[in-house]
């Protein structure tokens, strides 16, 4: 099964781990992520006005390519998936900003691309049950904080990949790969998001509410399918730490990093990257296999 | 020749301002037929009927046109005047040159409006040349009443109605009737016990010689109209034989299988036999099929061998029985939304997040706790109470957009029933508004503030989780611009108030419209609140929108005054505009009956002498009929007219024109 993929931006700079690590696992699980022949940056943010047109032009663009790549495109990154889900939707929706739209990217795109997310084609097309089989290094004891964030999930009437207030998804999948998922409550609270560009106190309290609330219900790590979130609480997490007496720092991981793991790929191919709060150490310390 | 009088009224200055109604009346009396013309003031004044009765008698008039404000307003206001002066009243017409004329114009110069009532008046005397005289239809009544949901709106109607000296039959679909009223513990204001006062009416409703009871039952199929309705009712299976149980209970004892108890809302078991509560009416067991290894395995059987009636009947299967009823009231009743879909407040997930009926059966002296406010996940008795208002009420996004109207109240006598029994328990409520619209409701929040020490909060809350034993609650307080974050024990939500499943189904079988809650519609929301748009069938309580107990006893008792009404007189005269099927053209192509929204078409014979069919033709059944006029606009071959509207009187009009 070929599945056409969108990796975006970050994932080719920042985020190098998370595109080799799902692809890796991909091929375990026997399916292929096949990049589109040609796309550009997704935006990374969905205009929040509905008469700005001009700010869903960048992602009309990689919906207009990938249409012709494929009726569905998949991508990795919450951001990417948020912004390209809703301006699918507003370019199917309604007649007239498609119309204007497409005279601006001179293409003829109608809206009909259904956009999913890595999660989706796990629990829909593979089935977590099969993710369960494929696994060769069980995630035994490892406590999971998984961490939705916004971007995945909101707003829910758009984005629909699962419930907004509830959501499931990603502790499925823990469970799938043998880890202890640990509900905790900011689990789709903001990190803070672009105030990372310009108000880092916000971010570090938000995130470090994330953090301090994650490893306070008793992770180990945490998983998140967003870079930004990945990056705004990796880089906060020393102040947390400096700042909160008996907080002590936890990775900060992707999921399909785990998932590649539990496969029994290679760890050095998955691109933990170097961080204080070493993934691998913690691993190689709880599972033995 | 006819002998036609036309009368323009004035109507003050509404139409005199912009219609010349003196000149209308001399155009008039120059058209063939029309004999006597006046204009005036008001004409619907006693004065002004006065005049119009004299003028038919002295000028000897045998129709009349009366050319002023819409029908709607004084068609049978005129229409009488002339059946005093003896005309057949449908000799009397109306030509709108208000609404449709002179409020549409404005000229003051008078040209426009009054050339266009020239016009229309000149139509509905060439239509009204055509008119024939019609006579009232009148409709047998059967006395007999059917009251649909025995909660307290529900029985309320069905006493009323029997204390009316009317026999009535209410069903129910639970075992038990009492309705959700029954789950209660005191209410508001006056804190009066839910039971004790609820009980003594479903006694009485029980005992009353006029009342048959259908618990158990469903409502399978309606047929008929206003005066004759024919209604199936399914009266499932209890597998105890009614007649012969005597309520002593021992099969309740003995029976060793437990299932949870949707009375106690998930909070307690209850045997496989049961009753729904202790004061249940009737009190006859209902076994609960499918739980039941009897019925499902041929095992056990314990109930049967205590009881000493030997009422038990493992055989029992549905009945349906028909009866017939001149009138229906329907008080279904309402449920609460399904909590679970609000997963930011934990229910379904976090024992101690609950519903208000819920913390009602804890409260409740007769509830799984006998009364006191213990916790469900360990039984503990809670320290501090969350109370969360709105939850799905006013919410368009995830719930519903209208308020549930009794949550404000209630939850303010949760907080003072919390207070009452646990010393010392903090509650905590937020809120969006207080809305506490009603005799001494305001009052009694202000002693659940004041006195009780109930903390307002106004705001939402984002987020309720568990944290070391406790539930957690973030909210914000929008008073003082803060967040806030409170440990409590348990957590309460007020949940908006939904129609019940099935709702729009059971309106589809009584042909009566909702709204797209489900909620059902009253024929006029100020004026006429109580009934629907199918003649005889009446609403009450909580199946048409949130409202509390006074509001559904008041609608209950108004519903059977308006079916005593009914039942006053042995018929009831209805307007002859119906329609007129021509039995020597129809031929039997069946269109108007698929066409009619009513169902008034009913497939006819005619039979020879030998008593055999020799023709099928249709047949518009008087009572059902509505005048829409769809058969007419239906039938291919002309076969079909409307009385008062038939197309040579519309022709004739437009002729004129």
């Amino acid at each position: 099964m070929k599945i056409p993929y969108y990796p975006g931006c970050t994932l080719n700079t920042f985020a190098k781990g998370f595109d080799s690590s799902a692809r890796q696992s991909a091929q375990t699980l026997g399916f292929e992520l096949s990049e589109l022949k040609q796309w550009n940056c997704c935006g990374a943010a969905f205009p929040l006005t509905p008469d700005n047109v001009m700010g869903l032009t960048a992602p009309a663009k990689v919906l207009a390519n990938a249409s012709k790549d494929g009726a569905e495109v998949m991508t990795l990154c919450s951001v990417c998936y948020n912004v390209l889900k809703r301006t699918n939707k507003v370019i199917r929706d309604h007649r007239e900003r498609r119309r204007v739209i497409n005279g601006f990217i001179e293409e003829d795109y109608d809206g009909s691309l259904s956009v999913i997310h890595y999660l989706e084609v796990l629990r829909d097309k593979i089935g977590f049950d099969k993710v369960t089989a494929a696994v060769k290094r069980p995630l035994k004891g490892v406590k999971t904080a998984c961490y939705y964030g916004c971007m995945l999930l909101r707003p829910f009437e758009d984005m629909g990949i699962d419930k907004a207030e509830a959501p499931v998804i990603f502790e499925d999948l823990m469970k799938s790969l043998g880890a202890e998922p640990v509900e905790f409550p900011n689990k789709i609270e903001c990190c803070g998001a672009h105030l990372a560009m310009n108000n880092e106190d916000v971010v570090t309290r938000l995130s470090g509410n994330v953090m301090k609330s994650a490893v306070g219900m008793g992770a180990d790590i945490i998983v998140t399918s967003c870079p930004l979130c990945q990056y705004n609480l990796e880089k906060s997490q020393a102040r947390v730490e400096a700042e909160t007496p008996g907080y002590k720092g936890v990775p900060i991981v992707y999921f399909t990093q785990l998932l590649g793991y539990a496969l029994g790929q290679d760890v050095e191919g998955l691109g933990f990257g170097e961080s204080k709060w070493d993934a691998r150490e913690l691993l190689k310390g709880k599972v033995t296999a | 020749m006819p002998r036609i009088g036309v009368f323009v009224c004035q109507c003050g200055n509404n139409i005199a301002a912009t219609v010349d109604t003196k000149k209308v009346a001399g155009e008039m009396s120059k058209l063939p037929g029309v004999v006597y013309t006046c204009d005036y003031k008001f004409m619907c004044s006693s004065p002004g009927q006065e005049m119009l009765r004299n003028a038919i008698k002295d000028n000897k008039l045998d129709s009349i046109i009366v050319s002023a404000c819409s029908p709607h307003m004084h068609e049978k206001t005129f229409r009488k005047a002339a059946e005093a002066a003896g005309l057949n009243p449908y000799k009397c017409e109306i030509t709108n040159i208000r609404e449709q004329c002179s409020w549409v114009h404005h000229d003051s110069t008078k040209k426009a409006g009054t050339i266009k009532s020239i016009d229309l008046t000149r139509m509905t005397i060439e239509r009204l040349k055509k008119n024939k005289p019609l006579k009232k239809i009148k409709i047998p009544v059967k006395k007999r009443g059917l009251v649909i949901g025995g909660g307290i709106a529900g029985i309320q109607a069905a006493l009323d109605m029997a204390d009316g000296g009317i026999e009535v039959v209410l069903v129910e679909k639970e075992p038990s009737i009492g309705g959700n009223m029954a789950r209660l513990s005191e209410t508001f204001p006056t804190m009066d016990c839910s039971q004790c006062i609820l009980t003594p009416k479903m006694v009485e409703a029980e005992l009353h010689e006029n009342i048959t009871l259908y618990t158990y039952s469903e409502i399978v199929k309606v047929e008929g109209y206003i005066g004759n309705f024919r209604v199936q009712i399914r009266k499932k299976a209890r597998y105890v034989n009614e007649d012969l149980c005597t309520g002593c209970g021992e099969c309740i004892e003995k029976c060793p299988f437990k299932t949870e108890s949707a009375f106690e809302m998930g909070l307690a078991k209850r045997k496989v036999i049961y009753t729904p509560f202790p004061q249940s009416v009737p009190n006859i067991p209902v076994r609960d099929a499918p739980n039941c290894p009897k019925i499902q395995k041929d095992k056990c059987g314990a109930c049967a061998l205590v009881c000493g009636p030997k009422c038990i009947d493992f055989k029992q299967v549905d009945k349906i029985v028909t009866e017939e009823f001149g009138a229906i009231v329907v008080a279904t009743g309402y449920q609460l939304m399904p909590n679970e879909r609000f997963g930011e407040y934990g229910y379904g997930r976090i024992k101690d997040v609950i519903n208000g009926m819920q913390f009602e059966r804890l409260a409740s002296s007769s509830g799984p706790t006998g009364g006191e406010i213990r916790r469900p996940s360990d039984g503990r008795v809670p320290q501090s109470v969350v109370f969360i208002q709105c939850v799905g009420s006013r919410d368009e996004k995830k719930g519903v957009s209208y308020c549930s109207k009794v949550c404000c109240m209630y939850t303010a006598k949760h907080t003072m029933l919390y207070s009452h029994k646990v010393h010392g328990g903090q509650s905590y409520v937020f809120y969006m508004d207080i809305r506490s619209g009603g005799k001494r409701y305001e009052e009694f929040v202000r002693r659940a503030i004041e006195r009780d020490g109930a903390m307002y909060l106004r705001g939402r809350v984002s987020r309720v989780y568990e944290k070391d034993g406790k539930v957690v609650v973030q909210g914000a307080d929008t008073l003082s611009g803060s967040q806030v974050e409170i440990e409590a024990d348990m957590v309460v939500l007020a949940t908006a108030i939904v129609s019940r499943d099935g709702a729009d189904s059971l309106a589809q079988k009584l042909g009566i419209g909702c709204d797209k809650y489900k909620f059902y519609n009253e024929y006029h929301p100020k004026l006429r609140p109580v009934e629907t748009v199918t003649a005889g069938i009446f609403l009450a309580g909580t199946c048409m929108g949130p409202m509390d107990i006074p509001d559904s006893v008041a609608q209950g008792s108004a519903a059977a005054s308006k079916a005593l009404a009914l039942f006053s007189a042995s018929e009831m005269t209805r307007e002859p505009i119906t329609a007129l099927v021509n039995k020597t053209t129809c031929n039997a192509c069946w269109d108007c009956v698929i066409a009619c929204p009513y169902s008034a078409i009913e497939k006819d014979g005619v039979k020879n002498r030998q008593g055999t069919v020799v023709r099928r033709l249709a047949k518009v059944n008087d009572g059902v009929c509505q005048g829409c006029g769809v058969c007419v606009a239906a039938c291919r071959s002309k076969s079909i007219d409307l009385a008062g509207y038939t197309d040579e009187q519309v022709f004739a009009a437009i002729n004129a024109f």
